[in-house]
């Protein structure tokens, strides 16, 4: 059995989304190999010879692949597809655009967001936002599977020693183009790996109010997120979302700061290790999966906070 | 221009869904169902093209048991002009959902289909990727804004991981919706009252020539692990001191 773990990278060095992949492949059991498929990224491949566990890594290298575009790196992912029993992505947006994708052309139904590995052709998956956890069996010839990456621990970054061979490209789909992006640049932790995320909801009032919660981020080595009642009403950007149908994470420490606690909100936030609560409705949902809570008006806590922590 | 829309039936976003005792499944007796909320935003966008005149017509699909009927109409109450039915009992998983919506593109010959990103009761976010490899068609999944060019191709907005992407799509395209693309409208009363006059057409997975038999089987439905309630704490002060020696997070 082969497992090939497609990886999530940005040229230069490969994202940890990927590590929590791999340790997905290793709970199957079989030889990992991981394809890396992007325009100059040597440094991705590199990287990731040295994951611990890692057979081979697999480099198509073309500027085609420059921005990871489904059709064609799903292409690509149908042309090596013989080779293996299992085809696996971290469910990140790239994973979740590019993955099914392959799927259908392989005629293999995808099980989506795993949460754990029962055997090489069974799996559970939450549903209904977090809700029903789902045990599925494939009885399909490949298992294409996503895996959650906050469910599985981050295989080593080193300690591995892969061969890299390089692999030809599978060539322009010629559907569609990348025209432009609009990236948040930020010196915090990103929201999905971070130990430490501190999160604003509607509570907030505003973007300026952010403010406040991102120096007690700071001072943490926090990343900043946000409920989508935040986000909608564009106190901050998109990418801040944690939940159902946003980024799901799972620090040592979440803080939600004026956020109800909506289902979906939750769905993306309780298997954190430890969360505070801070909300100023004592009957707010989410002091119910909070390990502290705190009912207090955020405008005058949060700047406590961030004086309590100076001390 | 013709669009397609492909609108779900699932457990309202709203329900406390719950587990059945005897692990084969979630309630869905006398529990509100809905349209799916992502496909609602696809079929305020199909609406909003038709009212700019970019559409002609809005053909809403719906799969499943009877009941689906009644998505339809909300869809058709919204401004769709017309539904189809693909009516099952069988368990719909996205590759079948899929080969029955590429069969009736295969029928309509729309310029575009939008899907929802994701439904909300299996999570799957699989069926738009799905039915444009079938089609052989371009995606655009995670829209958050679209642009119909006059070259026959489109611009999309996408929400991706470090945030926003623009890309170009020729048509005909699969689109999938996410949450910030459009906040959809309440359908009128007079609008309900209209959309029962609308036709619907009901097909068959056999008249369609598609096996929908699910490939995944459900060995089990459990619980989620609870978390344990935690503790109230009076002060800033005494939070940050748990965080430190209680909890040792920080
Ligand atoms: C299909 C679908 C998908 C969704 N996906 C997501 C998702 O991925 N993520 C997500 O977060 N939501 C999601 N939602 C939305 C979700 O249902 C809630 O609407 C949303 O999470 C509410 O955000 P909120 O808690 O910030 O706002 P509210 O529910 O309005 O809560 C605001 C809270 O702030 C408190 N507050 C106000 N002022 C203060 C103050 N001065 N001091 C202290 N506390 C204060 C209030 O007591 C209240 O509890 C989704 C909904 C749907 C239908
Ligand atoms: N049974 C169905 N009927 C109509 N549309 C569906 C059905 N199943 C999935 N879809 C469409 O596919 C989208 C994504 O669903 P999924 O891939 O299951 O998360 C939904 O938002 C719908 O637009």
């Amino acid at each position: 059995m082969s497992i090939l773990v497609l990886a999530e990278h940005d040229n230069a060095s490969l994202k940890s989304a990927t590590l929590h992949a791999v340790t997905a492949a290793q709970k199957i059991g079989g030889e990992i190999h991981i394809l890396v498929a992007g325009a100059g990224a040597q440094g991705a491949a590199d990287a990731a010879a040295k994951v611990a566990g890692v057979a081979k890594v697999l480099l198509a290298d073309d500027a085609i692949y420059g921005h990871a575009l489904a059709e064609n790196v799903a292409k690509l992912i149908v042309g090596l597809a013989g080779n293996y029993s299992h085809i696996l992505s971290a469910a990140t947006v790239n994973g979740k655009n590019i993955l099914p994708r392959a799927s259908a052309l392989l005629d293999v139904q995808q099980i989506s967001e795993i949460s754990a590995v029962e055997s090489a052709d069974t799996f559970v998956r939450p549903t209904y936002a977090g809700n029903a956890m789902t045990t599925v069996q494939s009885s399909d010839k490949i298992k294409i599977i996503t895996v959650r990456a906050t469910a599985f621990d981050a295989a080593a970054e080193t300690g591995g020693s892969a061969a890299i061979e390089k692999v030809a490209s599978g060539g322009d789909a010629g559907l569609s183009k990348f025209l432009g992006q609009e990236v948040q640049k930020t010196e915090r932790p990103e929201l999905t790996s971070a130990r430490i995320v501190v999160s604003g909801g509607r509570g907030m009032q505003s973007g300026e109010n952010f403010k406040m919660l991102e120096e007690v981020a700071d001072k943490l080595g926090a990343a900043v997120g946000a409920s989508r009642a935040a986000v909608d009403a564009g106190f901050v950007p998109n990418d801040y979302q944690v939940g159902q149908t946003g980024k799901i994470v799972a620090p040592d420490l979440y803080v939600a700061v004026g956020i109800s606690g909506a289902i979906q909100h939750l769905a993306g936030m309780k298997d954190s290790k430890v969360i505070v609560a801070i909300n100023k409705d004592e009957d707010a949902p989410i002091f119910q999966v909070a390990d502290y809570g705190l009912v207090a008006d955020l405008f005058t806590a949060v700047p406590e906070l961030a004086k309590e922590l100076n001390k | 221009m013709k669009v397609l829309v492909a609108v779900k039936r699932v457990i309202d976003a709203n329900v406390k869904v719950r587990v059945k005792a005897d692990g084969t499944g979630v309630e869905t007796q006398n529990v509100k169902m809905s349209m799916n909320p992502f496909c609602e935003i696809a079929t305020e966008e199909a609406v909003r093209l038709k009212e700019a005149g970019k559409v002609t017509e809005i053909v809403a699909v719906s799969l499943g048991n009877a009941q689906c009927a009644e998505t339809i109409r909300t869809a058709l109450a919204m401004g769709a002009d017309r539904g189809i039915h693909v009516q099952t009992d069988v368990e719909l998983q996205p590759l079948a959902v899929a080969k029955l919506l590429k069969a009736v593109v295969d029928k309509e010959q729309p310029g575009l289909v939008i899907l929802g990103k994701q439904a909300i009761d299996d999570d799957s976010n699989q069926t738009g990727q799905m039915l444009s490899a079938l089609l052989g068609w371009p995606q655009a999944t995670f829209a958050s804004k679209l642009v119909l060019n006059d070259n026959a191709t489109a611009n999309v907005t996408r929400e991706v991981d470090g945030g926003l992407e623009t890309i170009e799509v020729k048509t005909p395209f699969v689109m999938t919706t996410d949450l910030r693309l459009n906040e959809p409208r309440y359908a009128s009363l007079p609008n309900i009252m209209k959309a029962k006059k609308k036709p619907i057409d009901a097909l068959t997975p056999e008249q369609l020539g598609v096996d929908p038999t699910p490939r995944l089987k459900t060995l089990k439905v459990a619980e989620p692990p609870k978390r344990s309630a935690g503790i109230k704490v009076k002060s800033v002060a005494e939070l940050v001191d748990k965080l430190k020696n209680e909890a040792k997070v920080i």
